[in-house]
C-alpha cells in the first residue's frame, strides 16, 4: 500500500478547524435560542467566523496537495 | 469475504486509481486554439446566462410582478438588504452593483459544478478566484484612499489608533500583512479550496463507484450503489456549500469595504 503522509497531516491539521466551526455554530444557535430577533445581527459573523477557521482547513487541504 | 475481495484486489497490484489533480487540468476543446478550455468556456457561458436571466426578469418590471421578475428581484433584494445594507450602512448603494455582480457570477460558476453535463466549477481553478479578489482588493482600498486619502488611510492600517507605543512592534507588520497579503489571499483560496476539495469528493465516489460496478466480484458489484447513492447525497451536500461559498465570498467583500470606510475608532 503506497500513499503520501501529507494525508494524515491534513486530517490532523482538520481537527481544529472542526472544533471551532462547531463551537461558531453552538454559540450562534444558543444566541438565536436566547434572542430569536438578534438572528438577523448574528447570522453574519456566524458565517464570517465559520469562513475564517473553515479557510484554516482548507489551507491545509491545498498545502497537501502542493508540498 | 468482503476483506477478502479488497486484499485480493491489492494481491493482484491493479487498484482503483483515485482523482487527483490531474483530473483539473482539462485539455482544450480545438488543438488550435489552446486557451478554450472547458472552465473558460463555463465562465463566457455564465456571464451570458445571468445578462439575459437578469435583463429578461427587469425588462416588463410591473408593480404586480410575474415569476421570473419576482425570482430576479429577491435575488436582488438579498443581495441589497442582507449583504450591502446591513454590512456597509448608509453609503451601501455605490457598491450594489459591484457586489450583486460578484455574488451572481460567483454563484452561477460555482452550480456548473453540479449542473449534469457541465459538471465543472470553473472556481476550481485557481486563477478566476485570483481575478476576482484582486478586484475586491482594488475596490477597498480605492474606497479607503479616496474616503481618507492615501497617508491618512495607511496610517490608519499600520497604526491603529488606541494602542500602546510598545505594542506597534508587533502590531504593525501583522496589520499590514493582513491588509496587503493575507485578505486577497484567504478570499480567493477559500473559495478556490471549497469547490476544489467538493469536486475530487464527488468524483471520488462516483468513481468510486464506477469501479465497484466493473469488479469481476459481486459484493464489490453490490455495494457499489451505495457508493453512488452517496455520491447523489453528497451533491446536494455541494450545492449548500456552493451557495455558501458565493454569499462569504460577497459577504468578505463587503466587509472590507465597510472596514475601509469606517471612521477611525
Amino acid at each position: 500500500m503506497t500513499g503520501t503522509l501529507n494525508l494524515v497531516g491534513f486530517g490532523l491539521s482538520a481537527i481544529g478547524p472542526a472544533i471551532a466551526t462547531g463551537m461558531i455554530f453552538a454559540a450562534y444557535i444558543n444566541g438565536v435560542a436566547r434572542q430569536p430577533e438578534a438572528r438577523s445581527v448574528l447570522q453574519p459573523i456566524a458565517f464570517l467566523g465559520f469562513a475564517l477557521a473553515e479557510a484554516l482547513a482548507l489551507f491545509g487541504l491545498v498545502l497537501a496537495f502542493v508540498l | 469475504m468482503c476483506v477478502r475481495a479488497f486484499v485480493t484486489l491489492y494481491a493482484a497490484g491493479e487498484g482503483f486509481v483515485p482523482p487527483s489533480t490531474n483530473d483539473f487540468n482539462l485539455p482544450p476543446l480545438y488543438e488550435s486554439i489552446p486557451w478554450l478550455t472547458k472552465p473558460v468556456l463555463l465562465v463566457f457561458l455564465s456571464v451570458i446566462l445571468v445578462s439575459v436571466f437578469f435583463i429578461l426578469s427587469a425588462r416588463k418590471a410591473a408593480v404586480v410582478p410575474s415569476k421570473l421578475q419576482f425570482a430576479g428581484e429577491s435575488i436582488y433584494a438579498f443581495v441589497r438588504n442582507d449583504l450591502a445594507r446591513d454590512v456597509i450602512g448608509h453609503e451601501f448603494m455605490r457598491f450594489v452593483p459591484y457586489l450583486f455582480t460578484l455574488f451572481t457570477f460567483v454563484l452561477t460558476n460555482n452550480i456548473f459544478g453540479i449542473v449534469p453535463f457541465l459538471q465543472f466549477p470553473a472556481m476550481s481553478h485557481v486563477a478566476f478566484p485570483y481575478v476576482l479578489a484582486i478586484f475586491s482588493f482594488g475596490v477597498f482600498h480605492y474606497v479607503g484612499i479616496r474616503k481618507k486619502g492615501l497617508g491618512a488611510y495607511l496610517k490608519e492600517i499600520a497604526f491603529m489608533p488606541g494602542v500602546p507605543k510598545a505594542v506597534y512592534i508587533l502590531l504593525t507588520p501583522i496589520e499590514i500583512a493582513t491588509f496587503f497579503l493575507v485578505r486577497p489571499l484567504t478570499l480567493s483560496l477559500r473559495l478556490f479550496a471549497n469547490m476544489f476539495a467538493g469536486h475530487l469528493l464527488l468524483l471520488v465516489f462516483i468513481m468510486g463507484g464506477d469501479y465497484m460496478m466493473n469488479d469481476p466480484h459481486l459484493i464489490m458489484k453490490l455495494f457499489s450503489p451505495f457508493s453512488f447513492a452517496f455520491g447523489i447525497a453528497l451533491t446536494f451536500f455541494e450545492f449548500m456549500v456552493q451557495c455558501l461559498q458565493a454569499y462569504i465570498f460577497t459577504l468578505l467583500t463587503a466587509l472590507y469595504i465597510a472596514g475601509a470606510l469606517a471612521d477611525e475608532h
